[in-house]
Parts: C-alpha cells; sequence; structure tokens
C-alpha cells in the first residue's frame, strides 16, 4: 500500500500547507476588531456605573415615594423639593410637540422620494435634507427663540416668550430628517415585485405607497419612529434655549417649563461642590431620562420584532 | 385541440415594437389572442417574451425611457391598450397579472384577495367576503385556508401564495390574464396544481402565459407562440407546434437543440 509509505505522509502540497503567517493576521485583526465594539459597549457601561451609583447616594437622601410624587422641583432651595415629574412632564410635552410635527411630515417626506419623487429630484433633496439634521442645536435653539415664537405670538396673542410649544415645534423640524431619511431607506428597500403586484391589480402610485409600500416597511418606519422619540427626549441646547428653564408641572405646551436635560445643563453650568444633594440630582435626573429613552427602545424592539417585514 | 368551432378574437397585436430606451426589444410583433383559449409564450431566455407579455398591462409605464410602437386591440371594444389617450390604470382594470416569483401583500390572506375590490372602491362586507371566498374558490385553494382568512398571506407555502395571488387577479374578474412563468419558484407538486388551474379557468378567462418549459406549454395551452431575438418566427396551434412546426428556429429550440 503506497499510503504505508512513511515519505508520503509528509507529502503536503505547498498550496495546501499550513500558512502561520496567516494564522496570526486573522487573530490579529479579530483583536482590533473585538476592542473596537468593547469600547462603546465598556463606555455605556461605564456611564451606568457612574449614573447609578451617584443616584444610590441621592437616593439615600430622598426618598423614592417623594422623587415620582412631589409636584415641585427645587433642589437648590432651602425647601428642597425634588419631584422629578415637574421635569418628567416638561420633556414629555415637548417630545410630544416635536414628534407630532416630526413623524407626520417625515413620512409624508419620505413617501415622496420613495415614491413620487424621480431619481433626479431624489438626489438633490436627500443630501439636502440630511444637511438639516446637521445643522448645530445651538442654532435651531435660537431660530425657535427669535424667529419661531414671535410668529407663534402673532398667531396665539397669550404666548410667553419661552414656552414648550415652541422648542417642540423646532426640535420637531429637527428630527424630521432623520425619521425621513431612515424611512425612506426602509420604504426603498420594499421589493419592487410588491409594488407591480399591486399596479398590476389597477392601483395608483399614492394607494399602492399606502396599502403596500407602508405596511410592507413598518417595522423600518417604526424604528425611524423610535430613534426621533430618543431624540426628542434626549435634545438639550432648543430647549435651554427656547423653553425657558424653569421647573413647571404641566401638560400645557403654551406655557415655559424646565426638561430632565434642560435642567442639567443649568446646574451643570453653575458651581455645584462635588458631593452636595444638588450634584447628586443630575444624575438621579440623568438615570431617569435613560430609563425613559430605554423604555423606548424595548417598546421598539417590540414592535419591530411584532411588524417583521415578511415578503 | 380538435374542436372545430372558430376562434373569437380577444386581443391583436399589430405591428408591436417596443424600445428600453434606445434597445429595440420587440420587433413588429403581429399576433392574435383568442377568446379563452390559452395562449403560450416560448423561445430562449431574452427573446422577449415577458416584455411583450407586461406590454399587454402597460408595466412598462412604471419605468422612465420606455417606448412602444404600434397596437395591441383589445376586443370586443376595439380599444388600442398602447394608445396614449388610453389610461394604464384602466387597463389594468381589465387584465390582470400573476408574476414568476408569488407576490402577496404583507397583509392577511383575505385582504389580499379583495386589494382589487377595495381598489376598485367596493367596501360592502358582505360583496367583499362573497368575492373573496369564488376567487378562493376559482384558484382551487379555498379548502386550505378558509379556516384562517384573517392569517397573514405571506405566511403561506410558495405554491399556496402563487395560488392566493391567482385568486387575487381573479377577484376582479379580468378579461385576460397574464401568467409570467407562474411555476418556474414552485416545485413540481405546487406546477402540477397551477397547471390544472390553467386548464380549468379557461373556460371563464383568456390566459396569455409566458413560460420556459416546454412541456408546460405543451400541457395547458391551445395556441403556442416561439419569439426570438425579440421577433414572433411563428405562432399556431399549440399542436401543431409541437409536432410539425414550420419553421427550422423553431424545430430547433423544440427539439432541444438550441436554447
Amino acid at each position: 500500500m503506497p499510503a504505508n509509505n512513511p515519505g508520503d505522509l509528509h507529502q503536503v502540497s505547498d498550496r495546501l500547507a499550513y500558512n502561520a503567517m496567516r494564522h496570526w493576521k486573522e487573530r490579529l485583526i479579530e483583536a482590533v476588531l473585538l476592542a473596537a465594539a468593547a469600547v462603546s459597549v465598556l463606555t455605556t457601561l461605564g456611564i451606568v456605573y457612574v449614573l447609578v451609583s451617584e443616584s444610590i447616594s441621592f437616593f439615600a437622601n430622598v426618598s423614592i415615594v417623594d422623587f415620582l410624587t412631589d409636584t415641585q422641583w427645587t433642589p437648590l432651595f432651602d425647601d428642597a423639593h425634588f419631584g422629578i415629574m415637574v421635569l418628567v412632564s416638561g420633556t414629555l410635552v415637548s417630545s410630544f410637540v416635536a414628534l407630532a410635527v416630526a413623524i407626520p411630515m417625515g413620512t409624508i417626506i419620505a413617501i415622496y422620494l420613495s415614491e413620487f419623487a424621480d431619481s433626479r429630484v431624489r438626489e438633490v433633496a436627500k443630501p439636502i435634507l440630511e444637511l438639516l439634521g446637521g445643522i448645530p442645536t445651538i442654532v435651531f435653539g435660537y431660530f425657535a427663540l427669535l424667529v419661531v415664537t414671535p410668529i407663534l405670538q402673532f398667531v396665539l396673542p397669550g404666548l410667553p416668550g419661552f414656552s414648550l410649544l415652541s422648542a417642540g415645534l423646532v426640535m420637531g423640524i429637527m428630527i424630521v430628517p432623520y425619521i425621513a431619511s431612515l424611512s425612506e431607506d426602509a420604504m426603498r428597500a420594499v421589493p419592487m415585485s410588491m409594488r407591480e403586484g399591486s399596479y398590476a391589480m389597477g392601483a395608483t402610485k399614492l394607494y399602492t405607497a399606502v396599502h403596500v409600500v407602508v405596511p410592507a416597511a413598518i417595522s423600518g418606519l417604526a424604528a425611524s419612529y423610535i430613534l426621533g422619540i430618543s431624540r426628542a427626549v434626549g435634545e438639550t441646547m432648543i430647549l435651554a434655549v427656547a423653553a425657558g428653564m424653569q421647573p413647571n408641572l404641566t401638560w400645557n405646551p403654551m406655557e415655559p417649563a424646565a426638561t430632565i436635560t434642560s435642567y442639567i445643563v443649568q446646574v451643570a453650568l453653575g458651581d455645584l461642590p462635588h458631593g452636595s444633594i444638588g450634584y447628586q440630582t443630575i444624575f438621579a435626573a440623568g438615570l431617569t431620562l435613560l430609563l425613559i429613552t430605554l423604555l423606548f427602545n424595548i417598546l421598539g424592539q417590540w414592535l419591530r420584532a411584532r411588524f417583521r417585514e415578511n415578503y | 385541440m380538435s374542436n372545430h368551432e372558430t376562434p373569437v378574437l380577444k386581443a391583436e397585436a399589430r405591428g408591436l415594437n417596443f424600445y428600453y430606451g434606445e434597445a429595440q426589444a420587440l420587433k413588429n410583433i403581429n399576433m392574435p389572442i383568442y377568446d379563452k383559449k390559452v395562449t403560450a409564450l416560448i423561445g430562449p431566455s431574452g427573446c422577449g417574451k415577458s416584455t411583450y407579455l407586461r406590454s399587454f398591462n402597460r408595466m412598462h409605464d412604471l419605468y422612465p425611457g420606455n417606448r412602444y410602437e404600434g397596437e395591441i386591440r383589445f376586443f370586443p371594444d376595439n380599444t388600442n391598450l398602447l394608445g396614449s389617450d388610453v389610461d394604464p390604470i384602466e387597463v389594468r382594470m381589465r387584465v390582470g397579472m400573476v408574476f414568476q416569483k408569488p407576490n402577496p401583500f404583507p397583509k392577511t390572506i383575505f385582504e389580499n384577495v379583495a386589494y382589487g375590490l377595495r381598489v376598485r372602491g367596493e367596501n360592502n362586507k358582505r360583496v367583499l367576503e362573497d368575492k373573496v371566498e369564488h376567487a378562493l374558490k376559482s384558484a382551487a385553494i379555498w379548502e386550505e385556508v378558509k379556516n384562517r382568512l384573517q392569517d397573514q398571506a405571506p405566511n403561506l407555502s410558495g405554491g399556496q401564495q402563487q395560488r392566493l395571488c391567482i385568486a387575487r387577479a381573479l377577484a376582479t374578474d379580468p378579461e385576460l390574464l397574464l401568467f409570467d412563468e407562474p411555476t418556474s419558484a414552485l416545485d413540481p407538486i405546487a406546477t402540477g396544481a397551477i397547471e390544472e388551474l390553467v386548464h380549468e379557468l379557461k373556460k371563464r378567462v383568456t390566459i396569455l402565459i409566458v413560460t420556459h418549459n416546454m412541456q408546460q406549454a405543451a400541457r395547458v395551452s391551445d395556441y403556442t407562440a416561439y419569439m426570438f431575438l425579440g421577433e414572433m418566427i411563428e405562432f399556431g396551434k399549440t399542436d401543431q407546434i409541437f409536432i410539425k412546426p414550420q419553421d427550422k428556429r423553431t424545430e430547433d429550440y423544440i427539439t432541444g437543440r438550441m436554447g
């Protein structure tokens, strides 16, 4: 038997020979990729650690029940109250106003770009739209304060100089490009064969867009809305500039109010002693914000799983 | 086919040319489509048979740069389907289509079949239910889905999806039904079911079917057209085309020497 010849056992051709050099290169690349991925995960964990550990010291002084039920937020006064709902209400009202603008507008723009605009219009319009997302939010803030508020006051004479309405509207405009761009991507990913099926039934473009393309792209649309919500809840500068920074438990967008983020920026700019209760409120408020965003993200994940594309 | 009745014209292509931009895909096609018959279009890939089929419901209008010349006359009213004053949406109201790959909408089984009816403005629940049931029965899928009409259509098997798409097309009572290689994505059993269905459907609707599969053309059609490089090489009764083709090129294709 030739295979029993010991000389043959070592006859591995050059092409099949084990390549040690390639092996180590692969391992090195793997390690670099893992390190890059680890940076973002570790950053998140670090943020959570700081927020939680500082909040624990905060809740050693303030009860969670007071935190959630008190109707005043005056952490720096002698008569200190720590009712986070005051800030949460401002955050939710301004976000609601923003999303009431951004979700319909973003979706309509996405439908137009994906289903109606010819390719030349799309190639010009989409980058311009995305540019809107690149404007610094402080610019949007002053746009709200100096342009939008006066115009709104003309229509609604009782509107104060700072209001959740004005800040929310401009925040909505800021979020439109995110929703429009992501929704358009999701709708363009719907296979042409599905549209053809609808057109072949005698449907118009609009009917096809609303009854076939949007339902088919619903999970992508939901993802873009969730991103929009996260942007709105976390937005800081527009609200700090245009919504006034006075803590105010209100559900009326016509009033000025502080949000979680604008409170954080306000006290962070002052000179609070490290370790004081005022300093710790920053982290308790930050943790609340993180939990709100997390809640919406989980909701988004659930929606995405529920309405997964099934084409 | 040994029936002696004279076939009635349902549609007729007259001097049809078609261009994708500069490229001419169809060259001077002249061909009758007979009423309540199955006409098969065969030919090698790229011969223009799908392009020709998609001219009947103006699908080419959806993409820029496409151009038709000539006419497709549609009877009994003698309308030119390609006429510039004819609305493609009106054409598609009369000419249904089933695609190569099953393309159910991301909706329930019921809503898929009701789609064309809703497009036509029908919202009466009773009418919708009747027509959906009738269409599903005509597409031989009623027994399989009658207890789960509210399930999502994309969860059906490929063969069921294709029959659902046929039901969707049938629900609006089209006069002409276009099939673009309807079984190329299906297994042999599902293919057999669709072929049987085509045979059954020709009692009430005229059918034009593109197929890569010559046995399929021989099994399901009354008339066959052989296309090659955008030209109509030969048209005739299916048994004639398969037993005694007149053109050398048809014979080469059918006997497997080409394509």
